[in-house]
Parts: structure tokens; sequence; C-alpha cells
């Protein structure tokens, strides 16, 4: 399986990217041996293995849902780009 | 991405030492967001490994690799998500332990690869490995994957004798990917484990190469999620004068994040994509259940698989940069570790044309102590991690 430009084009928009036009052939060239590299998997005959999600094959605990963390909202506010009057700040969304 | 902000709480490994009287002298460098083997990817530039100054010091966790082996500190926090501790730790002559998959807490720990990512202790000695287990390992409320097991002292059995213990060697680890020199410093090392008392024979991981097609769908899928959350919104870079808010995320996350990390998010969207998920990242899952099997049966037969961390000492700075798939090959011998969610460290045990080698020893699952009394008996036996490069 081989990605061609306009493909990578479309992952990179997925990914919220922009790939400049100089760095595309790069990226097409990098993500197709990566991807060379992933298609050896197919060969291999997984058929009725069951998929490992967790190493452990744990699954997420459940806590009692209370109250665990105290309000911070001006310190974690601190790392925001803009924020105002407890709000994060984002250019203008609808008219 | 990250270069502006300040964490607004401590993780609970940090926390757990500073409440033990460590005091913390500063942060080190590495790949950024953690991708990379040779901490060349990072944003502040490269670090260089203090045996050569030319070559890499391994990574991602190279800067905290450095930190101990040129003796700026006595013990290193790392995160090792393909060997990302054991590979840095080879490269520059040190102990690194990467624990199980959810021994000790990754609250407050970058997210990169959720269900392989797991933080150790990187020191000069297993001794001292085992010292910073104690204070950092246990059950964390805070992280949903930390595992309510028991806590340990790992110094308690330190100093157990090594008679009986039964070593396997994979054949698969020592295939013609591997440096003669290596091989060589690796089974010198196992002559030594047998004249402790331990007994070696040959085993098979047979799909130990298809562990890196494996971790390069899964860790590039997971990171793709857990970095969609840079989007100049609440924290971290934003990108100047956005025109609407899709503007802002692709700039923001286009400036700020650099090659190697935009690449890797691009082929974890690409193999989560409708119609690409089965035949990869599903498939990728599916493998690691094999991965998983394989070194079951073989820890069913022996106590612990040793073997080389890495493939080659540490290359030149630049030497692999231009391909990334080359770069990968060189994790062969730990990413399969992290699929299945095992303990493994690796232990100075030689060295080929001056740069350090690294004897990678891998446990059953909840048996650090074991590893780190394995390592310790080796140290009392042997002074290759008491060698120093000349800084």
């Amino acid at each position: 399986m081989s990605l061609d430009r306009s493909q990578v084009e479309t992952v990179a928009k997925l990914a919220r990217l922009k790939v400049e036009d100089q760095e595309l052939d790069n990226y097409v060239n990098s993500l197709n041996s990566i991807l060379d590299l992933a298609d050896q998997l197919q060969a291999v005959d997984t058929e009725g293995v069951e998929p490992l999600a967790n190493p452990l094959d744990a699954t997420a605990r459940l806590r009692p849902d209370t109250v665990t963390e105290t309000n911070q909202r001006e310190k974690l506010q601190k790392n925001a780009p803009q924020a105002e009057a407890g709000l994060f700040l984002v250019p203008k969304v609808i008219d | 991405m990250l270069d502006n902000f300040i964490a607004p709480y401590e993780s609970t490994a940090t926390q757990r030492l500073k409440d033990a009287g460590f005091v913390t002298l500063g942060k080190t460098n590495l790949d950024e967001f953690a991708m990379g083997s040779s901490t060349e990817t990072s944003y502040y530039g490269a670090t260089r490994n203090p045996w050569n100054t030319d070559a890499v010091p391994g990574g991602s966790s190279g800067g905290s690799a450095v930190a101990v082996a040129a003796g700026m500190a006595p013990a290193a926090l790392g995160t090792d998500t393909g060997g990302s501790i054991r590979q840095p730790a080879a490269f520059c002559g040190i102990t690194g332990l990467k624990p199980t998959y959810g021994r000790v807490s990754r609250w407050g720990m970058v997210a990169f690869g959720s269900s392989l990512d797991q933080g150790g202790p990187m020191t000069q000695t297993a001794e001292d490995a085992a010292m910073i287990m104690n204070t950092i390992a246990g059950f964390d409320p805070r992280d949903s994957t930390s595992m309510d097991q028991p806590t340990v002292d790992y110094t308690a059995t330190l100093d157990q004798p090594l008679n009986g213990l039964k070593i396997g060697l994979p054949k698969e680890y020592f295939g013609e990917a591997l440096d003669d020199g290596i091989r060589q410093a690796i089974m010198e090392a196992v002559k030594q484990f047998e004249s402790l008392g331990a007994t070696v024979k040959e085993i098979s991981l047979p799909r130990t190469e298809l562990s890196i097609p494996a971790y390069y769908i899964i860790a590039p899928a997971e990171a793709s999620t857990n970095l969609s959350r840079f989007d100049g919104v609440k924290f971290g870079y934003r990108c100047d004068n956005p025109t609407d808010l899709m503007d802002m995320y692709t700039r923001t996350r286009s400036e700020g994040f650099g090659a190697e990390v935009k690449r890797r998010i691009m082929v974890g969207t690409y193999a989560l994509s409708a119609g690409y998920y089965d035949a990869y990242y599903r498939k990728a899952q599916q493998l690691r259940r094999l991965i998983k099997q394989d070194f079951q049966a073989a820890l069913a037969d022996v106590d612990v698989i040793m073997g080389p961390a890495t493939p080659s000492t540490a290359w030149n700075i630049g030497e692999k940069t231009q391909d990334p798939v080359a770069m990968y090959m060189e994790d062969i011998y730990t990413l399969s570790v992290n699929l299945a969610g095992l303990p493994g460290m690796s232990i100075p045990c030689g060295f080929k044309d001056g740069m350090p080698v690294g004897l990678q020893v891998i446990g059953n699952y909840f048996d650090e102590a074991r590893l780190l009394n394995i390592g310790h008996q080796f140290q009392r036996a042997t002074d290759w991690h008491s060698r120093k490069p000349n800084v």
C-alpha cells in the first residue's frame, strides 16, 4: 500500500497539520517507507487472535463518583495562550 | 510546543522522591515528546554521548542517561515506551530499569503510547535503582493504568545468590543484525552468570522482528490521539494571529511540532482512519498478543531472558536522521518488552571500540526485584558499571 501526495495531504488535514509543498515529497517518502515496514504484519496469520489493548489485559478501574480535586482554575489557566474571566479565548467560531 | 509550559502540579514519581528527601537538580533533554532513539529530535538540540561527543547518547531519555553517566547526578528518571530507558542506558554505560507496565505511576507524565508507557530509574548501579524503585513504585489512584499490586522492598533481595537461576537466550536476539563486538560482550556476561551458579539455555521468541512493525503502528496510533490535545487552546504554543479556529489548530500544530512528531502523528492518524483500522491497528494488536504469548511460553521455562539491549553501540550524530526506518530498526530488542508489558533492565557489560555495551535482562510481570538482584550480583562480580568517561 502506497500513499500519493494528495493522500498524504488528506492525512495531514485529518491530523490538523499542514505540510508545506517543499516538505511534501519528504513526508510522502518517509510515510511510505514506514507503511512498507508495517505491511510485514499482513503476512502473519492472526485468524481468531483476540487483539491485545492492555498488556496485562487489565480494564480501566472505576472509582466512586466523588469530588477528589480542588478548583485550581486560575493556576491552570496561567498556561493558557489566552484566557479571560476564567474562560479560554479562541478565534470567533460563530458570527 | 511546551517551551513556555510550567507544570501546575507535581508528578507522583517526583513527589515521592521529594517526600523521601531527594533533591531535584534539573530537568534533562529528551527527544521531542519522547519520539526518537537518539535525543536528536529535541527542540533544544541534540545531547552528546560522554564516551564520545560525536556520538548520540541514545534516546529518548538521552539527557537522563548522560546526566548519570557523566556523574552530574547519581540518579535520574526516564520513561520507556519502546526502549527509551534501556537503550540510552546501554549507550551511556549505566543501569536502566523499565518496570512492568503499571508498576510506577504515570500521573504527571506526558502521554505518548498509553498502552506502552512506563517510567523508571536510570542509575549508576542496580542497587541505586532498587532504592529509587522503593520510593517511586506502587499503586496510585490518580493513574488509571496503575496496578494495585503489593509493594516490594527491592533492596531486600539484592544479596540473594544466583545459584540455580535459569537464563534463556533467545536465538532471535543473536542473529545477523547483531554487532560482533556486542555479541562477544554479551556472551562474556553470560559466562559470568554461569560462574555465579546460573544455568543457560537457548529459547525462541519467534516474532521478535515483527515487533518493529507492530510497535510502529501501535505507538504512533496512540500518540496521534494523545497529541490531539495540543490545539493551542488550554496550554502550550499557539500560532500568531489565527484567522479562525481551523487555522489556529493547523498552524499551531504545524509550527509547534517537530518533523518526527508530525511524521508519527500522520502514521497514527492514517492507521486509525476509517477503512484502515482493521488492517493496521487491530492487526498490530493481534500480533501484540502473539508476542506476549511467546514471552509467556519462554518464561514458563526460564526465570529471566538475557540478550543485547541494542544491535549496535551508539552511532554518530546525524548518521540516521534522514532515514526514520533505519533508526526504528535499532529498537529491535527493546520494543517487544513494551508490547508485552514486561519489566526489562539494561546493565553495562563491556565495551566495543570504547563505547559501552548493554546487557538486557527481561523478567516476568512484577519481577523487578529479581532483575535488580541479578544486576547487583553481576555488578559485585564485575566493574563495568564503575568505568567512567573522561569528561
